[in-house]
């Protein structure tokens, strides 16, 4: 073995180290577990990380109740094939509510997704959360720390970040309060696709093209993944071969028209293109810095 | 996104296939703001096809709104991330940039060229194998190149690009560019880096940024893109002897024992002796387990679990090393240290201190001197404050395993965490394994001698509110008295002490001990006694007082 380490060798042993130091230093772990293609390979990671043993921490789903059906199920069956304690967590209070995405906006997502977060964090007393964000993905994360501290509160404060050194992570925290951890931040969206397709990570089927109802909505694809989603005038139901760059909740995840049903198709077409992957959320689209301002709130 | 475009239409199963070779590089840049370092990070992003349509339609608007070149691209703001520094105009912390090319990954630190962000830059450079530094062509090399210099030089960044930039503002000048390249290397004799390479450009008109500049004729180096895809870096670490911290203990049942870690050097084989640092037991590498199947062989960089032959006691924060060639095991390392916090390093304090597996608390007992960032001049400091640098000497709880940090980046660095507020308070650098022997001569005069040589009186020597220097530790320097000594003492500089502050007295000689001793007498102090390769100094406090400016007693541990 005289050849130097390729890029993806690199980038797997920082991830691994990432992950066995939360595991040796922290008392209670979990991994946010979002169902996407870096979660996947976040989870795929940590089965490299601790192998023969299973990982060693559950994972954790904030479901909004608003996920496509697809995702659910491939949540299921992953966790049942690594042999991890899943626990999903929805909002009640929201649920209660009745907050939608269509009817409450941009207050949708943080009562469902970054209260849900705290309550799920509180309830279980987490110390520290693993999450699948990359650096590259949007501008405030890349100035994030890999371990990333957390007030009692769940408040990321960007003007007190601590200073993050070599591989020496600063894993010391008080009662109550929580560190966040991103393993792959070092990985760009190149990245974490070529590595799918070099150790062939199961991904959910949404990212490849098939023929799908959607509705054109605001310029956007909306799939019409169930009955939940009301027609507005003039508004029809389409089949169109669509696939998914990104996936969160189905009625605010636009899919992008495409053929491409194989994996490397996926990369061909993500190389060819010049749209980056997050325009397909409309979470950030809300103004300048949004993100920095959910972060800061304690969104992951 | 669209470099190698007809490869990736055309066949991308082979496009895939030559991207897994590729090899990865970080860098830093060094700059000020007004450098156009952020410039230079747009561009190489832009050039190399990494900015996306809707990044660019964002950009086009920022520009419009908050950029600094009248509405053109401002490439900067692609680097500008945290709105507050947006508004600001400035970076104020670290951060990643991540693009490619057909040979290489690369990572970027950007990190700003403020004064006040030495810790910064520290941090950016510790996981950085080359470093551009920028120079603005019509300044020159300023008192900032100088430091930042210094920095890369001090976490052991060996590659070297000058980046003279702004060329097309003194049209593109040889000459001066000449001359900044002769002064620069001049200056960085002494910091021991393996290759500067010098390359004149533009970053915002992108002259020799990919392609060589018609404007530089006369230059017929590298392009700076065809020096980041080309430099060699080592990868020596894999020849050196082998080094793995063990970081965790994988137990899932009674049949199965192994040992996790990254390979800080050297290469390993099943079948290698191995030797436990701490107790110095050893064994044979049975296995390296891997959930792809077992490996014939791992190298430095890579993250393995390896099983042994014996079953011998290893645990988390052992070192498994080659037998012939140990790590240091010490428990008094010498080592540089960047303060990196607002409250200043408490000597005789205990911190944390985190090195590549294990967490021993420790302390600073001696700050021989700090390190004047812009003059490199050596200084004789009490402590260190926020960005200082100097030598200090650590006492740790139980010996530790590590490098030098000029054999080792992985086993030669170390952290200090604040055990109160858990905040990071200074990166270090083991220098050697204890201080240096003293090399003056041998001292004399040692006991009570209060007279003179020459039978005169001794000198009064005033400690009053002039002798103290702001909260925490003062210095008095008695290094420059001769013959005998004692002290005149004001209520003032009592009433210090009794605050918790401390004195540190540097001493000449040992006869200057008894005079420090006869004050701590008369006014029940205590002091505690240093001696290192730099000389004798006396640590003076009040004994059972909270130590002043730190929410943080010693616990009467120590001083």
């Amino acid at each position: 073995m005289n050849k130097n380490l390729t890029h993806l060798q690199q980038l797997e042993a920082e991830s691994i180290h990432i992950l066995r130091e939360v595991v040796s230093e922290f008392s209670n772990p979990v991994m946010l577990y979002s169902i996407g293609k870096d979660s996947a390979v976040m989870l795929h990671l940590a089965r490299k990380a601790f192998y023969p043993a299973p990982p060693p921490f559950p994972l954790l789903h904030v479901d909004t109740t608003w996920k496509f059906r697809e995702m659910i199920q491939f949540r299921d069956r992953m966790a049942a094939e690594c042999g991890l304690d899943l626990i999903v967590h929805v909002n009640e209070e929201g649920v209660r509510q009745g907050v939608s995405p269509f009817t409450h906006g941009a207050l949708y997502t943080d009562i469902m997704k970054t209260e849900g977060l705290k309550q799920a964090l509180d309830r279980y007393k987490f110390d520290a959360a693993f999450g699948g964000a990359r650096r590259d993905e949007e501008k405030s994360r890349a100035k994030e720390r890999i371990f990333s501290f957390r007030s009692a509160n769940h408040r990321w404060d960007p003007k007190d970040q601590r200073p993050e050194l070599w591989k020496l992570y600063n894993t010391r925290i008080k009662p109550g309060e929580s560190i966040r951890v991103f393993p792959i931040s070092n990985w760009t969206e190149l990245d974490v696709w070529q590595y799918i397709h070099l150790e062939q990570i199961p991904i959910v089927p949404l990212y490849y093209a098939a023929v799908r109802p959607v509705v054109e909505r605001d310029g956007m694809l909306i799939m019409v993944d169930d009955e939940r989603l009301e027609l507005k005038p003039g508004e029809t139901v389409q089949y169109k071969s669509v696939r998914f760059r990104t996936l969160g909740c189905y009625p605010l995840t636009a899919a992008v028209e495409s053929e491409a049903n194989t994996l490397p198709q996926i990369i061909q077409e993500m190389l060819l293109t010049r749209t980056s992957e997050r325009q397909g959320r409309m979470i950030d689209h809300d103004s300048a810095g949004s993100m920095e301002k959910k972060k800061q709130e304690g969104y992951f | 996104m669209a470099h190698q475009s007809e490869l990736i239409e055309q066949d991308i199963l082979a496009y895939l296939k030559s991207h897994e070779e590729k090899t990865l590089l970080r860098f830093i840049t060094c700059g000020s703001v007004d450098d156009g370092k952020s410039t230079l990070i747009g561009r190489l992003l832009w050039d190399s096809k990494m900015v996306f349509e809707d990044q660019l339609v964002s950009l086009e608007a920022d520009s419009k709104k908050v950029g600094t070149q009248g509405g053109a691209i401002d490439y900067a703001l692609l680097m500008d991330g945290l709105q507050a520094e947006r508004e600001q105009g400035i970076t104020i912390d670290v951060a990643y940039r991540y693009f490619s090319t057909e040979r290489r990954k690369f990572i970027v630190a950007d990190t700003p060229g403020h004064e006040q962000y030495t810790r910064n830059m520290v941090t950016g450079a510790s996981t950085a194998q080359v470093a551009i530094i920028l120079v603005d062509a019509r300044k020159g090399l300023l008192t900032q190149t100088r430091r930042h210099s210094f920095l890369v030089s001090l976490v052991g960044i060996r590659h070297i690009v000058l980046a003279v930039n702004k060329m097309d503002l003194i049209d593109f000048d040889e000459k001066k560019f000449e001359a900044i390249r002769q002064d620069y290397g001049q200056f960085a004799a002494s910091l021991g880096f393996g290759d500067i390479t010098a390359i004149p450009l533009s970053a915002l008109n992108g002259d020799n940024m990919i392609e060589p500049s018609a404007n530089t004729p006369w230059y017929t180096g590298q392009t700076l893109m065809n020096y980041l895809e080309s430099v060699q870096i080592e990868g020596e670490d894999r020849e050196k002897p082998f080094r793995m911290p063990v970081q965790w203990v994988n137990r899932p049942n009674l049949d199965f024992r192994g040992f996790c870690g990254v390979i800080a050097a050297g290469t390993i084989r099943p079948g290698d002796e191995l030797r436990v640092a701490s107790s110095g037991r050893t064994s044979r590498v049975a296995r390296i387990v891997t959930m792809d199947g077992d490996l014939p062989e791992a190298t430095a960089g890579q993250a393995i679990t390896l099983t042994l032959v014996d079953e011998i006691d290893v645990s988390r924060g052992d070192m498994l090393t080659v037998p012939d060639a140990p790590p240091i095991h010490a428990r008094h390392p010498e080592a540089h240290l960047v303060w990196m916090h607002d409250e200043p390093l408490q000597p005789g304090q205990i911190y944390l201190v985190k090195t590549a597996t294990a967490v021993t608390p420790g302390r600073v007992t001696a700050v021989p001197y700090a390190v004047d960032v812009n003059t490199l001049e050596q200084k004789q400091v009490p402590t260190l404050g926020l960005n200082e640098i100097g030598v200090v000497r650590l006492e740790l709880d139980r010996p530790i395993a590590f490098d030098t940090y000029q054999q080792n980046r992985d086993t030669g660095s170390f952290i200090l965490i604040d055990r109160f507020s858990n905040a990071t308070v200074a990166a270090g650098m083991v220098i050697a394994a204890a201080p240096m022997e003293p090399q003056n001569a041998p001292l004399t005069g040692f006991g009570p001698d209060l007279t003179d040589a020459q039978g005169g009186l001794p000198r009064q020597i005033s400690l009053s509110e002039a002798s103290i220097s702001g909260t925490g530790v003062s210095v008095v320097d008695l290094t420059g008295e001769w013959g005998s000594i004692e002290f005149d003492v004001s209520t003032s500089f009592l009433d210090y002490l009794g605050k918790g502050n401390r004195i540190l007295f540097r001493l000449r000689d040992l006869a200057q001990l008894a005079a420090v001793a006869q004050l701590a007498y008369q006014q029940t102090l205590s002091f505690e006694f240093d001696r290192t390769a730099y000389g004798v100094s006396i640590l003076l406090f009040k004994r059972g007082i909270r130590s002043a400016s730190s929410v943080s007693g010693d616990d009467g541990i120590g001083i």
